[in-house]
């Protein structure tokens, strides 16, 4: 049993992929989440494997989160930080990844606070590359894990009105969202200081509202982003206090709206910024689910890329099981 | 088939000295169904609830590495622990026997059952590993370029056996 879609060497962002290779990594991701439910939470899929997490920003819970997914395979993996490594010395990006691909290995994870960096390495070198954000491009796989909570939630994806709240400029988490949702057909919408949109926004076919009140009339789903205070310089926003005051996601405000509104944050939350410790730990919250949905996505990601070389397939339906 | 499947049911309860402590476990996607139906038919003679469950061995198979594009993955459910249980690991067709290879591979993973067994609706020869089935439907010769499949009603639309060359 096999699908026609595959994903190709790398996952560097969903702007360039199609619904069909985007449906085939949610619907891998469902039997991997029985895996982490099992009594021994480990598949012997990628047994013999290398994987290099490479992650030149700070992070807890991609990493973490991939790193399960990486042992939950059975996946050798060695998790490189820029802190405390060649990187410190002044080594390029590229040396860095081929002395890594000289000791052998098979895939490289890469977070990197420069646009483009996944994109640039993948084609430099000979291992699968997955981007775990880079700069303020794209994380694929947070959309991806989004999309999938989305989906358990509502049972589908078409047709559901969803809005990306707040730091939008910044988050490379709203624009792998932003592509992921309007190629599987749900209706977009962001919501945030016009400080923090982007430029020129309008024309991707996304509804802009200016104030969080209509957001929450019309939307099914919000995905509450974090304000990336460090990637801000001084006044977009005049003050925190301020911000949660105009756009705080709070229970007052969605106590107004008709219907239940699905909460969403892609973590770490500010709590009593961007969104109200109350609504973040409410019964609409699906934040943590988005966490458990995070590792079953990456190891549909993993398995997906992994080997599965064509000049090897005709070999293996040759000599093939039954 | 109706008929091959009772006689399977039969002996099934026969070698596990009646039913007790049995769990049927299919193999995706055929075997699930075949392990449903002889359940229901176990329980029809012997009264009761006979457990059952589903595996899908696309993450132990052997030839990962080579196969491209990836295989779809089936669901996998496996009811409760298997420590102490009598397992009939139940599939359709029995080939090289790396699917079996695989399933005790996988089955080890959900604890220590007593015994396993094996219960393949065609056994086709053909094997590449030291595997046999203990309850055989029907024993069918075949050459390596010939295919079996089965067909079951309750994915095709009807109950059939083909070979095809």
């Amino acid at each position: 049993m096999t699908v026609s879609a595959t994903l190709g060497k790398d996952l560097t962002g969903l702007e360039h992929m199609t619904p069909e290779q985007i449906r085939l990594i949610l619907d891998t991701a469902e039997p991997f989440k029985e895996v982490s439910e099992r009594p021994i939470k480990k598949v012997p899929a990628l047994r013999g494997k290398t994987i290099v997490n490479l992650f030149f920003e700070a992070s807890t819970r991609t990493r973490i989160s991939f790193e399960f997914a990486e042992k939950r395979l059975s996946a050798d993996t060695v998790n490189v930080a820029a802190s405390g490594s060649s990187v410190s010395k002044g080594e390029t990006l590229v040396d860095t990844a081929r002395n890594l691909e000289a000791m052998r290995i098979d895939m490289v994870v890469i977070r990197h606070p420069s646009s483009g960096a996944a994109e640039f390495l993948g084609h430099r070198i000979a291992s699968n590359v997955i981007n775990a954000g880079d700069g303020k491009h794209e994380h694929p796989t947070q959309a991806l894990l989004d999309l999938l909570t989305i989906r358990d939630k509502h049972g589908k994806i078409a047709g559901l009105k969803v809005c990306l709240v707040g730091d939008v400029l910044h988050s490379r988490v709203a624009r792998s969202n932003l592509w992921g949702l309007t190629k599987l057909g749900a209706e977009v919408a962001v919501c945030g200081p016009w400080t923090l949109m982007p430029r020129g926004i309008e024309e991707l076919g996304v509804r802009v509202f200016g104030r969080i009140e209509e957001a929450i009339e019309w939307a099914d789903v919000l995905n509450v982003l974090r304000l990336q205070l460090e990637r801000m310089e001084k006044g977009f926003i005049p003050s925190l206090r301020e911000y949660y005051r105009v756009f705080g996601v709070t229970p007052e405000r969605l106590d107004r709206a008709k219907r239940d509104i699905t909460i969403m944050h892609p973590g770490p939350m500010n709590r009593g910024v961007e969104i109200d410790s109350r609504v973040a730990d409410g019964p609409h919250s699906i934040i943590l689910d988005q966490v458990t949905n995070g590792v079953a996505v990456r190891m549909a990601v993993l398995y997906l890329l992994a080997g599965g070389r064509a000049e090897l397939a005709d070999a293996a339906k040759r000599g093939g099981p039954e | 088939m109706t008929r091959a499947l009772q006689r399977m049911a039969v002996e099934i309860v026969e070698q596990a000295h009646g039913r007790d402590d049995l769990v049927l476990i299919g193999i995706q996607r055929r075997g699930v169904e075949l392990a449903e139906r002889i359940a229901k038919l176990i329980e029809k003679e012997e009264g009761g609830e006979i457990p059952r469950g589903a595996l899908d061995i696309t993450l132990y198979r052997d030839d990962l590495e080579t196969v491209g594009p990836k295989p779809v993955i089936g669901e996998t459910h496996i009811p409760g622990d298997l420590t102490d249980k009598h397992v009939v690991i139940v599939d359709d067709v029995l080939y090289t026997g790396r699917t079996i290879r695989a399933a005790l591979d996988e089955l080890a993973d959900f604890g220590r059952p007593k015994r396993i067994s094996l219960c393949v609706l065609v056994d086709r020869g053909g094997r590449e590993l030291p595997i046999q089935a203990d309850i055989v439907g029907k024993a069918v010769k075949t050459a390596s370029g010939e295919r079996v499949d089965v067909l079951v009603e309750e994915l095709d639309g009807r109950d059939q056996v083909d070979v095809i060359r």
